[in-house]
């Protein structure tokens, strides 16, 4: 049988590579540029079974949605910088009650109301540490049509394997732009669901530390009778302020993606190998900086690309890499300055770290990029 | 036999953590007393609460139990009821949760008639951050945040209730503690959103600034003004001044959320 | 007089508010250092307004 293929637009792929994953449940709000998202899954959602949930406004589409989780759905939510700045306090919930959920947002510069239909990569730091608390942060900056339609499931895997919110942050440009999508067939692209527990309901402890460090959940009406809540807890999820339980508890929900950074990384890497000047960019950035890769390749210039699919975790350890053996690390964002402060920060002053930044509403393009790695060398 | 509470109260949890006095005792134990009035499996029941200190009652219950952000319990609840319409889901808060902070959650439950049972104390107060004025706190009165009086109107919160589409809305007192959980136990039976406010003291934070010289003293207040809506109809505008109507206040049938979701997947899948 | 029930506090529950002692129609309770006892068990009706008033789980009638 012929794969099915179509051209969709960022937005509507999101929504698709959700409904391969096995999502069953939406909750959202409408806001430019992320609504089609919403579109989509409440035209298809019914279809199979799901439910689709507009609520009365971004906190209650993110409350429903970690409600729905609780009960044992696959569950997203769709938004973009208002909605995302409205959701942060259950962003923090669910980082610490251990509830599996993904986040999309269509980044569309601020801060406010900002330029709605304008493109935006500015709130990467926002992405985490947009919420107060320590707590962790899996983020996805897909770049393509196609690849939106794939991470999205992978958002869902690490979603459900981590017991966390999983975050995607597209640009306008991906969230609106239109390209083929090829979808996959069942069984061909991984889908995780959340691990059940083994235990017995009397030896069941929803936070209890295990080998992987993430407790399996058992969803609520399943037999198991627990209680979960926003304070800090200890293994029994009762509430505590016991000082040695509230830090085993805030550790191990650090560790479980700082130990796991290796599956959950991912990037990718063009044409790095012998690279002097290192681009670091990522979303529809990353279409220009591939393209001032090429041109400046014909010009001489050693150029690559580093692009992360992961941007949080930050690839650390191959960031220090590469400012070890480039001259400058040039990260390329539409925003004044966001992730280039953790490549700075990894990079201790082994290379160059130089900034392109746009805020202006229109994308960077190659020539600014290529300008600027000429001004940097 | 006395009446067996524990078998519904988490081993170990009380002494539970409200003051002396506080009627939010009073209120769980009618609560226990209705879900088993409803034979609820506790398994598949689900209690969803936001923050104060009416919103610590689920911890107490055995059951499946969920403490929410402030005010967001019913948007908790409601993804629950959607994602599990077999179970039965509990809400419970306080007045500031719920129709403050909570509001916009609160009136949209009610508008969509969700199968789900609101039970809202309201002791006119936020307590748990030490007795700001909520808007419940009658106007004119104390609170840390009026220390010249309450200057603002309040919230009838069992006519907000049915004013945004909510089809049983009750209201008692803890005083009435007999009649709280028939209320609970009836609204747990209706099919469609069931709110049910219990009037109930703060003696800590309420009542000391506002020179109740004791809980009985306050509690002899709900006695005093509560009137059921059964002797009110007979009652002159006069006569009911100052008084609160209890008892059930509204019900009617109307189209339960869970059940037409359900019928619009089976014609989106018939199509 | 012969009570109608049998009342059993729970001490360590009871965090003395008084609700249970005012309400009492028979003035069976009395409060001892902020922690209710049972002065007058033969007055006792079986009523259950203490254990049904009391916020604290600290009371229970066993009716005889």
């Amino acid at each position: 049988m012929a794969k099915k293929i179509a051209l969709l637009q960022g937005n509507d792929a999101c929504a698709h590579g959700a409904l391969y994953a096995g999502c069953t449940f939406f909750g959202g709000y409408p806001i430019t540029p992320s609504t089609e998202v919403a579109e989509v899954m409440s035209q298809e959602l019914p279809k199979v079974g799901g439910t689709f949930m507009q609520m009365e406004d971004e906190i209650a589409a993110m409350a429903a949605i970690l409600g729905a989780s609780l009960a044992g759905a696959k569950v997203l939510d769709a938004t973009s910088g208002p909605g995302m700045s409205l959701k942060q306090e259950l962003i923090g919930y669910a980082c610490i009650a251990e509830i599996t959920c993904v986040v999309v947002n269509v980044m569309r510069g601020g801060p406010s109301t900002g330029m709605p239909t304008g493109p935006s990569q500015s709130d990467m730091q926002q992405a985490k540490w947009g919420t107060h608390g320590d707590h962790a942060a899996i983020v996805l900056t897909p770049a393509s049509c196609q690849e939106l339609y794939e991470e999205t499931g992978r958002a869902f895997n690490m979603a459900e394997k981590y017991r966390m919110p999983v975050q995607i942050q597209i640009d306008e440009i991906g969230a609106h732009m239109r390209e083929r999508v090829e979808f996959a067939e069942p069984g061909e692209l991984e889908v995780i669901d959340r691990e059940v527990t083994t235990l017995s309901p009397e030896e069941y402890e929803p936070y209890a530390d295990t080998e992987s460090i993430v407790a399996p959940l058992a969803p609520f009406g399943s037999g198991y009778r627990y209680h979960v809540t926003g304070l800090n807890k200890s293994a029994d999820g009762f509430p505590t302020t016991k000082a040695e339980l509230v830090a085993h508890e805030e550790q191990r929900q650090i560790d479980k993606v700082a130990l796991n950074a290796a599956d959950i990384e991912k990037n990718e890497e063009y044409q790095l190998e012998d690279a002097e000047v290192v681009l670091f960019a990522y979303g529809t950035t990353s279409r220009s900086a591939r393209y001032a890769v090429n041109e400046l390749r014909k010009e001489g210039v050693k150029a690559g690309m580093f692009r992360p699919l992961t941007m949080w975790p930050f690839p650390e350890k191959r960031i220090a890499e590469l400012a070890d053996q480039a001259k400058a690390i040039v990260c390329a964002e539409m925003n004044l300055g966001q992730m280039v402060i953790e490549i700075d920060r990894v990079a201790k002053g082994n290379c160059v770290v130089a900034h392109i930044g746009r805020v202006d509403g229109e994308p960077i393009n190659p020539g600014q990029i290529i300008d600027k790695v000429k001004e940097v060398l | 036999m006395a009446y067996d509470y524990e078998k519904s109260i988490r081993p170990g949890k009380l002494p539970h953590i409200w003051c002396p006095g506080c009627g939010h005792g009073i209120v769980l134990k009618g609560l226990i007393r209705a879900m088993d009035t409803c034979e609820l499996d506790r398994d598949k029941t689900a209690v969803v609460s936001g923050i104060g200190c009416a919103s610590r009652l689920p911890g107490y219950l055995d059951a499946c139990t969920l403490h929410t952000a402030h005010g967001r319990a019913a948007a908790f609840a409601t993804g629950i009821k959607m994602a599990k319409p077999e179970m039965t889901v509990l809400c419970v808060g306080g007045d500031g949760d719920g129709t403050a902070i909570g509001g916009n959650h609160f009136i949209h439950a009610c508008r969509r008639n969700i199968n789900m049972t609101y039970v809202i104390m309201n002791n006119y107060i936020y307590g748990m951050t030490g007795g700001q004025f909520s808007p419940c706190t009658p106007t004119g009165m104390k609170a840390s945040t009026t220390p010249y009086g309450n200057p603002d109107p309040i919230f009838d919160i069992s006519k907000l209730a049915i004013g945004a589409g909510a089809t049983y809305v009750a209201r008692t007192t803890a005083f009435h503690a007999t009649q709280i959980d028939k209320l609970i136990a009836e609204g747990i039976k209706h099919k469609g959103m069931a709110v049910i406010e219990v009037l109930d003291d703060c003696p800590t934070s309420y009542g000391r600034r506002n020179k109740f010289r004791s809980v009985v003293e306050m509690m002899k207040r709900l006695k005093d003004i509560a009137v059921p809506v059964t002797a009110a109809a007979k009652m002159t505008d006069e006569q009911l001044e100052g008084k609160v109507l209890t008892g059930v206040l509204f019900k009617e049938e109307r189209p339960e959320y869970t059940e037409q979701y359900a019928q619009l997947i089976q014609r989106v899948q018939g199509a | 007089m012969s009570a109608k029930a049998e009342i059993e506090i729970i001490e360590r529950y009871c965090k003395g508010c008084n609700i249970c002692v005012e309400f009492c129609p028979t003035k069976v309770l009395e409060m001892d250092a902020f922690v209710v006892k049972v002065v007058n068990a033969d007055a006792c009706i079986a009523c259950n307004q203490c254990e049904l008033r009391c916020p604290d789980f600290a009371i229970k009638v066993h009716k005889l």
